[in-house]
């Protein structure tokens, strides 16, 4: 490691720390204004909080932790009674904690919110660049030297402190967003320049996954500055989340018009179905029928089209956002990915199930779209939709796609839960012009491309054979052809009545008779 | 049914069991001393590397083998009794010794380093690198170590060296020859290998032979060449080749002379015992190639071919075109057909080199008909089946160069460079005005 290097991680770890130390910041006070804006809580509500919430005003709490957790009470309050008295349709389901904690934040963390943001996130951002630059000096070429003796790449300690990390992140961010209304207000001025409106937790989320993408995008641009292929790939994820996935649907709110990621798509997007944005999209004119006719047309045509042509690589690892994540900052543990074949067999199980789950999930939601009844037999078109974004949407691609980096692999969401991902991959195990292909009898089945695959391919039991790797999971992020130590695997589009999906029965480089058949 | 008893666990045995497996019902019995499971042998760096961990270098799940009823003994044998097909073996971590009888023997037993009986060769602290034990000593004696000599100047030194480098140990690397491996090298690939090997921060000391290695205590302190010149060291590394392990057959039957004497069809002097790998020595080995040939893949195609010949019908051991691949740091080197590092009268060579002297080529030709015989790559890959046609028919080295793009096997957006080949040849041949076919990749269009 280098002075700067060191340094660098210093710097990184400081920014860290004090990221954390800004949710202490400030304190919270709630007052009469607060409580009665209308624009925080809906006016029916307001009466009904008013006289549980009375008893917080005027105090002064020292943690948006305790004011969260106080407010929440208040309002949880009000339902107990309701449920008490069997009054459920009173029942509130509104988050007000979030909202109100963010408007009751008084404090450091107002007042210098750019100097907290620097401290924190800008000295992480300079720190995490100053550790990665120096790995230029370093020759050109495969770089995985230690990631099987360092704690943080090889499930030790600080993987699983990392993974602890990122679970409780997205447990908070999805149902105790109070707790993080600092980190929230960190990014309010960026969010004002934007969209015009202040920061939500997705508005954090949304900026936060874009700078891992982006920086880490960088140090995949210099690990893989002998490949191309790599490279380039990089520069398209990072490219689609910073524009697609973060910029344009800003500035669309900015304009007034709905929100909308032009390279999302259904079932991966599973609310795209859903009435109040079909309602949206149906209210906003032109561009808001482009949005549905896109929307639709993304799933019908291109991932057919695409697919065919270039394998499901063409969107899980140059487009897609979660894609961009994984092969960004989740690259430090692709090798975590359990490659055994009762792994296979679950995943198969798995991520078909889900894309079962969300085409019965949406055929309800449109069915009380257009029928207006909410009900199917005995079961409720709602409770599936809710029961689909709890379990999927929240548990499955958030705290278990993404906290399971360090433990099981970058790819855990994409490889057993993704519902486009196994729509593309029934295209490229089917009918599609891609395959990686093996070069004669060169392998020594060293096993560097099955560590490395994320996806948890055993390309190894393909490439000893000479047989093609034909898998509907392969996302064609090519690092098992850039870790191959003897030029092996190379990702080919040909005619797909080309791929060898029989081992030959005699490898190249050996002259011995083949038997024919009898 | 008959019993195959196959002696060794590498890639020659395993083949020989799998192919056996899929031709036979054979009761299949596999015996290794190193390592209860097959592993990737050519792996060993990665896992000291920390690239990998010993598991990944399986090729299968422990599964496998009870599934495909192929008993796995991890026993070390002690005595053969080839007139009565009965071997003595002890199970390990037992020491009470059982037999095993079997119908078919096959040996792939596989190779020792060599040592040339230096003084001190046997201090703590020097060692070869051949096996998984190799490994675990490599593990345990290069711990805190501040500078490693390394010995010979092979494939398995370089390996050794980039393994060193990676725990921040300066290497001194000995090689007796002018210029690294240019015994099978001819001298620009040498030397360009010889450059990188000093852009990793090896000292690469050429013309430079070992006199002995001097003790610190019961370790290796440091080493005298034989210019006199005397360097501190507490790891030696000795990689100066290996040779066939037939120590346990000097007493025996079984003829042996360099490795294991075997005949075109891998059988052995004696009955139902054939002799697969690294420990085979050929009495009439196929045209063009040695009698001792220790490379993984001529490893595995012999154990093709004894399954085939057991199962089946007899089978000749026919390896094909010549090939084989290994890297140099961060240099990928494929080798096709024969380029000895002289060029023999009656061929002609042409040697290509990118500028930033990391990507090379260089094709060997015959000098009347310009039939290509040998292919080096460097830094580029090319494709196996591609490059074998073109020397099997016997195509001029006009038709290859002209033909190059199909040979192309790097990834998709590389830098491309068939024209500059090509272009550089025309210079160099004026009685040759090549024109390079086939389509351009989009991307060389878009950026050529």
């Amino acid at each position: 490691m280098t002075a700067v290097q060191k340094i660098g991680l210093t710097l990184f770890s400081m920014g860290f720390a004090i990221w954390i130390v800004t949710l202490s910041l400030g304190q919270c006070t709630l007052t009469p204004d607060i409580l009665s804006d209308t624009t925080l809580i809906k006016k029916e509500h307001y009466e009904l909080i008013r006289a549980s919430a009375a008893p917080m005003l005027g105090k002064t709490y020292t943690t948006a932790f305790s004011f969260g957790n106080a407010f929440r009470g208040a309002v949880d309050e009000v339902n107990q009674k309701f449920r008490d008295q069997q009054q459920y349709d009173k029942v509130i389901y509104d988050n007000y904690a979030f909202p109100v904690t963010k408007a009751a934040s008084v404090g450091a963390i107002t007042e210098y919110t750019a100097l907290w943001f620097w401290l924190s996130i800008g000295l992480a951002i300079v720190g995490a660049l100053m550790y990665i630059f120096p790995k230029k000096r370093l020759l050109p070429g495969i770089k995985n030297d230690h990631i099987f003796h360092h704690p943080a790449t090889s499930r030790g300690w600080l993987g699983i402190l990392l993974g602890t990390f990122l679970i409780l992140f997205y447990v908070v961010l999805y149902f105790y967003p109070e707790y993080i209304v600092n980190w929230v207000i960190l990014v309010d001025p960026i969010s004002r320049a934007l969209n015009g409106g202040p920061a939500s937790q997705w508005f954090l989320y949304g900026f936060l996954y874009s700078l891992c993408i982006l920086v880490m995008g960088v140090r995949m641009i210099i690990k893989y500055r002998h490949s191309p292929y790599q490279q380039i790939r990089s520069v398209s994820v990072m490219f689609f989340q910073t524009s697609f996935a973060f910029l344009i649907p800003e500035i669309l709110v900015r304009l007034n018009r709905p929100y909308y990621d032009f390279k999302n798509m259904w079932p991966l997007d599973y609310d795209f179905f859903f009435d109040y944005n079909l309602n949206q999209m149906l209210s906003n004119g032109t561009l808001g029928l482009f949005m549905l006719v896109w929307g639709i047309a993304l799933f019908v045509l291109a991932v057919p089209i695409f697919t065919y042509i270039y394998g499901k690589r063409w969107y899980c690892s140059w487009v897609c956002g979660c894609g961009g994540l994984a092969e960004t900052l989740g690259d430090p543990h692709r090798q975590l990915s359990d490659k055994s074949m009762r792994a296979w067999k679950i995943e198969r199980y798995t991520v078909h199930g889900v894309l079962v789950f969300a085409i019965v999930m949406t055929a309800f939601v449109l069915y009380t779209y257009f029928t207006g009844q909410s009900n199917i037999g005995p079961i409720d078109s709602y409770s599936v939709r809710s029961a689909y974004g709890f379990y999927i949407g929240s548990i499955f691609s958030g705290i278990v796609g993404v906290g399971f980096y360090p433990l099981m692999g970058n790819r855990v969401w994409c490889r057993f839960g993704c519902p486009l991902a196994a729509y593309l991959g029934l295209v490229q195990r089917f009918r599609s012009r891609f395959r990686i292909t093996t070069n004669g009898g060169q392998c020594i089945s060293c096993g560097n491309c099955s560590t490395y695959c994320e996806m948890g391919i055993d390309v190894r039991a393909y490439a000893q054979k000479g047989q093609d790797i034909v898998r509907a999971s392969c996302v064609g992020c090519g690092i098992c052809s850039a870790v191959c130590p003897r030029g092996v695997l190379n990702l080919e589009n040909a005619d797909p009545d080309s791929r060898v999906m029989i081992a030959p029965e005699v490898m190249v480089g050996n002259d011995m008779p083949k038997i024919r058949k009898r | 049914m008959k019993h195959v008893v196959i002696l060794g666990n590498g890639i020659s045995g395993i083949t020989a069991a799998r192919y056996i497996r899929k031709y036979s019902d054979y009761r299949i019995t596999v015996i290794s001393a190193e390592t209860e499971h097959f592993f990737s042998r050519t792996a060993l760096m990665y896992i000291y590397m920390g690239h990998m961990k010993y598991e990944h270098t399986k090729p299968y799940e422990d599964y496998f083998w009870e599934k495909n009823r192929i008993e796995l003994r991890h026993a070390w044998v002690q005595a053969f009794d080839f007139a009565n097909k009965t071997l003595t073996l002890t199970e390990q971590g037992t020491d009470v010794p059982g037999t095993l009888t079997y119908d078919i023997l096959i040996l792939g037993v596989g190779s020792v380093s060599n040592r040339f009986g230096w003084p001190g060769q046997d201090l703590e602290g020097v060692q070869g690198l051949y096996n998984y034990q190799d490994l675990e000593a490599m593990e345990a004696n290069s711990e805190g170590v501040e500078r490693a000599v390394i010995v010979g100047g092979g494939l398995i030194g370089i390996e050794m060296a980039e393994m060193l480098r990676t725990r921040d140990i300066a290497v001194t690397m000995l090689v007796r020859e002018k210029e690294f491996w240019d015994a099978v090298l001819q001298v620009e690939e040498a030397k360009m290998i010889g450059r990188h090997i000093r852009e990793h921060g090896v000292d690469l000391r050429l013309v430079t032979e070992l006199e002995e290695i001097t003790a610190q205590g019961e370790r290796v302190g440091g080493v005298v060449m034989k210019n006199g010149e005397k360097l501190d060291c507490q790891f030696v590394g000795l990689t100066v080749g290996v040779s066939p392990n037939i120590e346990q057959f000097r007493d025996t039957e079984l003829e042996t002379e360099k490795g294991i004497l075997v005949n075109r069809f891998l059988e052995t002097n004696l009955p139902d015992v054939y002799a697969i790998g690294d420990c085979v020595q050929h009495r009439e080995p196929p045209e063009g190639r040695k009698p001792v040939e220790q490379i993984w893949y001529t490893g595995r195609i012999m154990g093709e071919t004894v399954a085939r010949s057991i199962c089946q019908a007899k089978t000749q051991y026919q390896p094909g075109v010549f090939f084989n691949s290994a890297k140099f740091f961060d240099i990928e080197y494929q080798t096709y057909g024969q380029v000895p590092a002289q060029v023999p009268a009656g061929f002609q060579t042409f040697y290509w080199e990118h500028a930033e002297g990391r990507i090379a080529l260089r094709i060997n030709y015959r000098s009347g008909n310009e039939a290509v015989t040998g292919i080096n790559a460097f830094g580029m890959r090319l494709r196996h089946e591609v490059c074998e046609k073109w020397i099997k028919g016997k195509k001029s080295v006009g038709y290859m160069l002209s033909h190059l793009r199909d040979a192309h096997f790097d990834p998709e957006f590389f830098k491309r460079h068939e024209k500059a080949i090509v272009r550089a040849f025309n210079k160099t041949h004026h009685d040759h005005t090549i024109r390079l076919g086939g389509r351009p990749a989009f991307w060389e269009k878009v950026f050529g």
